[in-house]
Formats: structure tokens, sequence, C-alpha cells
């Protein structure tokens, strides 16, 4: 059954969508789909939209590839735009016998109203249903960019993932699905947290695939992480570097002094235990590499500064470079 | 305002994570057979002497499901899966280190 209740619905340019023309054949069409799923599948690209360019790509290919579907689509002609408000004219399929009607390759629940207003809602179960009726349900995937300081401290977090629900007459949609988790202290990029029993529903009476979030870090103005260590350079005063200081330095956990050893030079690194990302189980420190900053003198007594340093003490920086 | 939220506590998959071979086939939902041609193609390594005390990384467990999804996603075969797992993981390296610099 189709539905004909979409209310605001826009119209998807599925030959755009897969970059092809429409006059396309469908072997251009299939090397262009296998291109584009090969460029946004989640599991190769670093877009942040890569799963929904994928399902949409999944979606243009699933129309395009069928001839009578693709009949049906080109019906509506050429001189839509991709996101204009769109309704179907009544009996618009007149004549078209849409094979495989309910039960598609990709996931169904991730198409769109469009799509599903033309061709038909999946019924709960799509693909999997010839393998078993009952079936635990898939796992989700997604991915949380979360401030380095709530890794340091462990936090709460708040997201909010679009899954297929099954509504009461078994047809699939999309829903916003709001969860509330602990993100633990201590993890680092690229780790999972696995919520059990928070994937997408199981078929029959099998139970609900897992949800795993994997964790990504915002970028920071001062501190970058690696593994469980954090980096911060720290820009010092040559005369700091020569002579030693006590310096106040920023960490995850605030301010803290650190000892500048005399006769340090740029690019040395100076450790902080314990000041990275620590779990129960491992360590992480925060690294300071020295960075020195030379004044640039701007008056006459300045300069004579310079030139004094100069005179009184013989340094050749180059040593190392003679032969 | 001051609405209370049950927060979900999951599991972390880090670098203590180990798991037997039943669980890895659990959580995949692959079996035994599959994880056999994995580790045969070398996309995943168990630890441990003999199959009954097998048992795999957090790495391992997303090296599986990855290689699960680009199969079913792309149609790629084992040993191409292998291959992209390899370069998508050098990849995520040369990325982390051209963000440091």
């Amino acid at each position: 059954m189709r539905s004909s209740a979409a209310t605001d619905m826009e119209y998807k340019d599925y030959y755009k969508i897969l970059n092809v023309a429409r006059d396309a054949t469908q072997d251009q069409i299939k090397q262009a789909y296998r291109k584009a799923a090969r460029k946004c599948h989640p599991d190769v690209s670093k877009d942040a939209h890569a799963e929904a360019k994928f399902k949409e790509i999944g979606e243009a290919y699933e129309v395009l590839k069928d001839p009578e579907k693709r009949a049906a689509y080109d019906k509506f002609g050429a001189h839509w735009q991709e996101g204009q408000h769109f309704d179907p004219p009544p009996n618009w399929d007149a004549g078209f016998e849409f094979k495989g009607s309910g039960a598609y390759e990709k996931d169904p629940g991730g198409f769109s109203d469009f799509f599903e207003s033309l061709f038909g809602h999946a019924q709960a179960g799509g693909r999997q249903q010839a393998h078993a009726f009952r079936m635990k349900g898939e796992d989700h995937h997604a991915k949380v960019v979360i401030p380095l300081a709530d890794a340091y401290r462990g936090a709460r977090q708040t997201i909010t993932l679009s899954r297929p629900a099954v509504d009461d007459n078994g047809r699939v949609g999309t829903s916003p699905h709001t969860l509330h988790v602990l993100i633990p202290k201590g993890i680092i990029e690229g780790q999972r947290v696995r919520l059990e029993g928070q994937g997408l529903p199981g078929y029959g009476d099998s139970p609900p695939g897992d949800l795993y979030l994997e964790i990504a870090f915002q970028e920071d103005r001062l501190f970058h992480a690696e593994k469980r260590d954090i980096h911060l350079t720290l820009p010092i005063a040559p005369w700091e570097a020569a002579l030693g200081a006590s310096l106040t330095v920023p960490t995850l956990d605030g301010q803290v002094q650190l000892k500048i050893p005399p006769g340090s030079q740029g690019g040395k690194k100076l450790r902080l235990k314990g000041k990275g990302l620590c779990s129960a189980n491992h360590r992480g420190d925060q690294i300071v590499t020295l960075q020195i900053v030379v004044p640039e003198p701007t008056t006459d007594e300045q300069r004579r500064l310079y030139r004094a340093m100069a005179e009184q003490m013989p340094f050749n920086p180059r040593a190392g470079l003679e032969r | 305002m001051t609405q209370q939220h049950v927060y979900i506590q999951g599991t972390i998959l880090n670098e203590e994570t180990r798991c037997s071979l039943a669980d890895l086939c659990a959580l995949c939902g692959v079996s035994t057979e599959i994880i056999n041609e994995m580790i045969n193609e070398g996309i995943i390594t168990p630890e441990g002497p003999s199959i009954r005390e097998w048992c795999f990384t957090a790495v391992a467990i997303k090296r599986v499901q990855t290689t699960m999804r680009l199969q079913r996603d792309l149609r790629i075969n084992l040993p191409g899966c292998a291959l992209a797992l390899d370069l998508l993981e050098e990849l995520e390296e040369l990325r982390h280190l051209t963000r440091c610099r």
C-alpha cells in the first residue's frame, strides 16, 4: 500500500544524487552508484554526513536501477529541483507495477518520505524476511564528538539519533531517538562504547541490536591528544629558557606550576605525569613542548641589550653545521 | 528545568577489552567459520595458545564488524577487506599526524 499522507515532502533528484545524466544507460547508473558507494561509505569516508549520503545514493539507485521504477519517476519530468516541495499527482503510477515492493535490498527504514510515498513502505523485516522470521535487530553505529575535558573527567551526553521505527501497521519510518549516555573518564579517540539493546529493533520477538558510539574529539585551541597523552606547546621567553623558571601552565585539570630547567632549548619536552587521559588501569601524561619566542626589540635601549648579549656571549648556534 | 534523565552506562571497548571466540561471534552476529576465514586472511589475529583460550581485542571486534559491512555494502571480498582495513588504518594515522602539525 502506498501512502498519500506526505505533508511536507521534498523532491529528490536521483540523477543529481548519483551524478548521472537523465539519459544515462543502466550500466552508467550502476557504475556511478558503485563509485559513489565506495566514496561515501561510512567506514571509508570521514565526512560527518557520510551515513546520510550513503543512504541517499542507495535510495537513488534503488529507483534508477529498476527500469520500471525509473520510468515512473521520469514521468514527473526534468523541471523539478532537488529539495523543492513536492506532491505526487493523483494516479501518477497508473500502469506501473513495482517489482519487489516491500522487500528492498538496502535498509528500508533509511529511505526518505519522498521514496516511501512513491514506491511504498517496506514491511517490517525488509530484506531479512526471506532468511528468518525471528532475527536480532541490526547494530547501529554512530560517532560522538566530545570536548577533551569530557574525556578527561567523564561526562554525561545527550545524543539524538535518527533510526527506523515500526508503526502499528508494521510500516517502517524514521523517528528521532534520544539517549542519555555516560561517557567514561579516560576514554580516548577511536574507542567505542557499546550500548546493549539500543540498536535497531529486532524482528518477530527477537531482541534489538546494539548501539556502538565511537568517540572523536573536538578540535581544541590549546591541546591535542595522542592516544592517552595530551600535548601542549608552551611559548617561553629566551631568559626563561636560559635561566630556568617556574611557570603556570594550563592542563585539562586546571592550572599547574611547571619548572623549566635552566638552559632549556626550544623543542624540549617536559612531562606532567597523570595529566593526560587516565582510565582505571592506564595513565596518560601531559607533554609540554617548549617554544622559545624571541621578543622583537622596538627601542634603542632594547637593541643595545641584544648587542651587549652578542658581544658578551661567544655563541655559534650553527656549530653543528660545520663539515 | 531540573528534569532527571536516566543515563545509560555502556561497555567501553578499550585496550583492556578481551573477548572469547563465542563472544566475538555473538557481538558481530557471525559464525565461527567466518571468524576462521578472517583469521586465515590476517584480518584479525587471536591471542592465546589454543582455540579454547583464544581471546580478541576491541580492535578485532571493530575489524570484524567493518569487514561485514564492507562485504555487504560494497561487495568486497575477504582479501579486499583485509587490504581496505590496513589502508584505512594507515590513512587514519596519516590524518592524525597532519592534524597534529
